[in-house]
């Protein structure tokens, strides 16, 4: 009892063909969305590799890139095995090609869901090189005298002020590390003395932030430095002060960019695996429904088409059936390997 | 004296009314793209509004979305005519129609070239109204507490960050004027005190610029205040010092900017004009030599196509005419006269 099993007339054949060829360049367009996402995504994994540590991980968007381009190619030939499939001399020619070519199709899928998987998965991965990253970023940004990390005051400095953030969970950071260069500080003034004495490492540190941290949107000038010092500056409370810096952090703010570049990447490859569905089942019931014409010379006869030949439980067992004996293949059994021959 | 007379076969006839069918839907997608890079144009002008002392700029935009929506329906009726073109029965009903309509084409043409030229005209237009409005951002920068213009400074902050320049023609006129707030100034503090009594009008200057005009490009941390004082910082001389703050003014980089676009835009445009022209022109030639198989009982003959019947000064004024009797420059009444413009040819 065939599974799914649908009548068609010439109409429907029709009907059915042209809808079909339809999706499948619907599928090919989405390919190429996939594509351009894929090679947009790791553009923007390499604008940034300097604050994850160059450690990113880019298997997300190659595997993007392949799978677009995959899915334009596969998409393609379907389109133009629709195409032909209603010609009957052409539809011969390419039915041994049928079944291998939806085994295919129905691998790629399985592929695609593993993207998906991966897509959500790795976006813990991106959080924590970022957290590495950032650190490091904010520990060498006073090296731009040593060669790899000259830019590194650039690049943070510009992230800082793209993404609206300040220091790594928050602008304390900037604290706890010495970002401006021995070679601008003045080691026989007094000052600059004692506070790199007052340090157990000798480092000079200030409750100071780069000018990168401030908030535009502040009504008065920018307070970069003695920040914790509230008498420094006039009429200024530095627990109440909210908009003179950027209170959030860089690693929360970059990741959230991340977080939705690959949040949309995962919702459109969801949308992908229903259409690339539809579109196998689509074929298997216009293929189904060719060969099943009772009468090839006489286009307007009705056929029926159908998903699985057998009911779905049996389908399972004769795969299930199929896969022990291909362990069994090698023991010489003289019945062993005919049943396989006139399955599906 | 005819202008451009040319000899069209019938076949050559079909092959021109076909190319036209494709040119006038090209041009009539030329038409939307020239409206869509006005409104983008206009859009940028928008975005930097509140630096610009006035909209003078803003009639090249309007002109590219005028010439845009009329190029479309120019292209249109083009596309219409020609179609009807090769069909006897169909064409006479264009007849009366065809005269305005080139008229009207051609006036949006030249009004497309006008827009083009005057996109280069108005750079000084331009640069004044941006001299006039920085001016005033740069003024009221302090003035967060003031209903109008609490969003100078955040606007200037974002254009000197966005466009990586410092000031209007230099960093230097941050230093003529008091861009820190009375309200974060100690007055009970003698060195405010100091500065501005010794100032004339009683403002709080300093050699300093706001954040905003670092240069993240620069080695060492951001130097913003006592600019022009050496020992006030180590290892430093602000006459060889390049890297610190921006050195470019706002103005020259807005200027640069928008001179830009305009060009881009402009080379887009002209060769859209040129597009539109020629799709007149072939109409014209189109018109001209089916005009004179009409009435024929063989379609097929061989005719003449030209641009103009009379020479190029005198179509002038025939269509000048009813436009200056309208305006009352020419007196109408006088019999003969009135009667020749009437039955002129299209």
């Amino acid at each position: 009892m065939p599974f799914l099993s649908l009548k068609f007339n010439l109409q429907k054949r029709v009907k059915l063909a042209q809808g079909l060829w339809m999706l499948y360049w619907l599928a090919v367009i989405v390919g190429i969305i996939l594509f351009s996402l894929g090679i947009f995504f790791k553009i923007e994994l390499r604008k940034r590799s300097e604050i994850m540590d160059n450690n990113e991980s880019h298997l997300v968007p190659n595997l993007l890139i392949l799978v677009g381009m995959l899915s334009c190619g596969l998409n393609a030939f379907g389109g133009k095995l629709c195409h032909d499939s209603l010609d009957p001399q052409k539809f011969s020619k390419m039915k041994p090609m049928l079944r291998p070519y939806m085994l295919l199709c129905c691998g790629f899928n399985v592929l695609l869901l593993l993207l998906v998987l991966l897509s959500f998965l790795m976006q813990f991965a991106v959080y924590l090189t970022l957290a590495e990253g950032l650190k490091n970023a904010i520990r060498f940004y006073k090296d731009t005298d040593t060669p790899g990390r000259c830019f590194m005051k650039r690049t943070l400095d510009m992230t800082q002020i793209e993404f609206r953030c300040c220091g790594n969970n928050n602008f304390r950071d900037w604290f706890e590390v010495q970002w401006i260069s021995n070679r601008y500080l003045d080691m026989s003034n007094d000052v600059v003395k004692d506070r790199v004495l007052s340090n157990v490492e000798g480092k000079y540190l200030m409750d100071s932030v780069p000018f990168s941290c401030c908030n535009p949107g502040s009504p008065r000038p920018c307070i970069q430095h003695h920040l914790t010092n509230n008498s420094a500056h006039y009429d200024y409370d530095h627990r109440t002060e909210e908009l003179n810096i950027w209170n959030r952090g860089c690693r929360q703010a970059v990741f959230s960019y991340y977080s939705g570049i690959m949040n949309s990447i995962g919702a459109l490859l969801i949308f992908t695996i229903v259409l690339e569905a539809g579109d196998v089942a689509g074929l298997k019931y216009l293929s189904t429904a060719l060969e099943t014409m009772a009468d090839p010379e006489n286009p307007e006869c009705e056929s029926e088409g159908w998903l699985l030949e057998k009911g779905f439980k049996e389908t399972l067992a004769d795969l299930l059936s199929k896969v022990k004996t291909f362990g069994r293949a090698n023991q010489v059994e003289e019945g062993g390997a005919s049943p396989d021959a006139d399955a599906t | 004296m005819v202008v451009m007379k040319m000899k069209f076969p019938f076949q050559k006839r079909v092959k021109l009314a076909q190319g036209l069918w494709l040119l006038s839907w090209c041009a009539t997608v030329a038409g939307a793209t020239t409206f869509t890079l006005g409104c983008l144009l206009k859009t940028e002008l928008r975005r930097r509004a509140e630096v610009m002392a006035n909209t003078d700029i803003h009639i090249v935009p309007n002109t590219l979305m005028i010439v845009g929506l009329a190029s479309l329906g120019i292209n249109y009726f083009a596309s219409k005519i020609c179609q009807d073109a090769l069909d006897a029965g169909r064409f006479p009903r264009w007849k009366n129609f065809l005269k305005p309509y080139f008229a009207v084409s051609c006036f949006f043409t030249v009004l497309m070239l006008l827009a083009i030229i005057m996109s280069y005209a108005m750079k000084g237009s331009l640069e004044s109204s941006l001299k006039a409005g920085l001016r005033n951002g740069i003024r009221f920068y302090k003035d967060t507490d003031t209903p109008g213009r609490c969003f100078q400074k955040q606007n200037i902050d974002r254009l000197q960050m966005e466009f990586q320049c410092c000031g209007n023609n230099d960093f230097r006129d941050w230093f003529e004027i008091q861009w820190i707030s009375n309200r974060y100034l100690d007055f009970s503090s003698t060195e405010v005190k100091n500065r501005i009594k010794s100032n004339v009008d009683g403002r709080y200057l300093v050699d300093g610029v706001p954040f905003s005009c670092c240069n993240p490009s620069s080695p060492r941390p951001c130097i913003q205040y006592r600019l022009t004082n050496n020992s006030a910082h180590y290892n430093y001389d602000y006459q060889t010092e390049e890297l610190n703050i921006y050195l470019r003014g706002c103005r020259e980089a807005l200027v640069n900017y928008y001179m830009g676009l305009m060009n881009t835009i402009g080379a887009g445009v002209l060769s859209i004009f040129l597009l539109q022209g020629s799709v007149l022109v072939s109409l014209r030639f189109l018109q001209t030599a089916m005009e004179a198989v009409a009435g024929k009982e063989n379609t097929e003959i061989e005719t003449e196509g030209y641009l103009l019947e009379k020479g190029v000064k005198e179509t002038v004024m025939e269509y000048l005419d009813p436009v200056l009797t309208f305006l009352l420059l020419k007196n109408k009444v006088q019999e003969g006269t009135a009667g020749e413009t009437t039955t002129a040819p299209a």
